[in-house]
């Protein structure tokens, strides 16, 4: 018997203190004020919000503290920060102004050590390894078909998808974030050859990233795989998609497909 | 005043900015002299009962604390890691705990669950009319980050309970201590509402 819900993750990919969002992770576009579409979503009833300082890593520029800051005074669910962290002080630094959790990327495929020394430092709990996954074909090199990018997409490392998420869980990730880069901004559903891989594959909860275009394709997650959590964007502000959802509305489908969420009027019931 | 207790690894300003957010005086705690006059202590707490004790003891929080909570018996909030140590073992680095809650912290069944348990789990409370849960229904959903849990001893003092796997106590209320497994100040606003009510139950205004 297990009563935890599944949850919705907003992630913002940040620019300085602005939202954008790109497609296959290019071609970005501005969408808003990072802190105001926090606060906003956090009173819809999103259950955990994620900021990826995008070109921090590229340009090796750290990400900006006083947003982080902004949105700790103001929301008040679980707050994950990832971009241009190198370090166990970077870690802290991002922490202290607020976060919970922190997400490596391209510095854990690079220095895999950052992810037990985080882990070490903070507990596991709080080291959450985002991964880039591109479909290539199962090969001898590729025993599962997907091969883990870097640097936004920039960087193909040649290693294995399912083979660096175990080894990250190994070495003391708590969650894993799978992001599709063919499925990114596509709105065209997550793909769940990969994601029910590395689910089976580690004992840690997996968060789905890239691709949820319709209510239908976060039901099929819940439904066709472990995965713990979604992250939506485009779903909930993109303006490429011809409509965007509320949270109220996404959680009442899933619950009505028995899918088990907190619900909304949890979230706004509070005087 | 609310002193929230700052200490290495904790995430005190987190319980700060809700406690700021409830309107609730409130001050970080950096040095044991700035307990001072504190009518309410809080012990946040992230990562683990060893780095968390460690980190007391080197700030010179240790000893006070518990004379504060166990003799001068003022009101004293634990969340998390600040939950765990108030019991007598943590089988995290098999280390000794504070022993202010009979009871064991143990390591949540890998091999059956997905560990850490992270996300959103419902608490049943078992005393529904009790002036901590005004607003706030029957078996709320609260946010979980944990890899042990807490085995009390003295059921009595258990105020609710959460499932994974198997049932495990969420929340014990022992007079002057209320200490609970959930991240209260990051469980959205029906959180926010049960540390409002904790504190006024304590005397906050």
């Amino acid at each position: 018997m297990n009563g935890l819900s599944k949850r919705l993750i907003a992630c913002f990919d940040v620019v300085g203190s602005k939202v954008t969002k790109a497609e296959k992770f290019q071609n970005n576009i501005h969408i808003g004020d990072a802190a105001s579409m926090a606060k906003n979503l956090y009173a819809q009833g999103i259950d955990e919000i994620i900021f990826y300082d995008i070109k921090a890593s590229a340009e090796k520029r750290k990400l900006d503290v006083a947003v982080v800051e902004s949105v700790g005074k103001e929301v008040f669910v679980p707050f994950t920060v990832g971009g241009g962290i190198r370090s166990v002080a970077d870690m802290y630094s991002v922490l202290k102004a607020g976060s919970e959790k922190i997400s490596i990327d391209s510095m854990a495929v690079r220095n895999p050590e950052l992810i037990r020394a985080g882990a070490k430092a903070f507990g596991r709990q709080c080291i959450v390894l985002s991964i880039q996954v591109i479909k290539r074909g199962k090969s001898p090199k590729l025993a599962s078909g997907y091969e883990i990018a870097i640097d936004g997409a920039r960087i193909f490392t040649g290693k294995d998808a399912v083979d660096w998420a175990k080894q990250g869980a190994d070495l003391g990730a708590g969650e894993i974030v799978v992001n599709s880069i063919d499925r990114d901004g596509t709105c065209s559903g997550y793909d769940l050859e990969i994601i029910e891989a590395i689910a089976k594959a580690v004992n840690v909860p997996v968060i789905a990233s890239g691709g949820a275009g319709s209510l239908e394709h976060v039901s099929l997650l819940f439904t066709k795989t472990e995965a713990s959590a979604a992250i939506i964007s485009s779903m909930l502000y993109s303006t490429r998609l011809s409509r965007n959802f509320s949270v109220h509305e996404i959680k009442e489908y899933l619950v009505g497909k028995n899918i088990p969420m907190r619900a909304c009027h949890e979230a706004g019931s509070s005087s | 005043m609310v002193a929230v207790i700052n200490y290495h690894g904790g995430n005190a300003l987190s319980v700060l900015h809700a406690l700021r957010k409830l309107q609730i005086p409130a001050y970080l705690c950096s040095k044991p002299e700035q307990l001072g006059e504190a009518k309410i202590m809080i012990l946040p707490g992230v990562g683990s009962a060893k780095a968390t004790l460690e980190s007391l003891q080197e700030l010179g929080f240790h000893d006070i604390l518990k004379h504060k909570i166990s003799i001068e018996q003022i009101p004293f909030i634990g969340i998390c890691i600040g939950y765990q140590i108030l019991f007598e073992h943590s089988q995290e680095d098999s280390i000794s705990c504070w022993g202010l809650l009979k009871g064991k912290v143990e390591a949540f069944d890998a091999s059956q669950l997905r560990v850490p348990q992270i996300g959103w789990n419902r608490v049943h409370f078992l005393k529904p009319e009790h002036p901590y849960l005004r607003g706030i229904g029957d078996s709320p959903y609260f946010y979980f980050v944990n890899s042990y849990y807490a085995n009390p001893l003295d059921s009595s003092k258990v105020f609710g309970n959460y499932h994974y796997g198997r049932k495990f106590s969420a929340i014990i209320v022992d007079k002057n201590i209320t200490a609970m497994q959930f991240h209260v100040e990051k469980s959205g606003p029906l959180g926010l509402r049960l540390l409002k009510n904790i504190c006024q139950a304590y005397g906050a205004t």
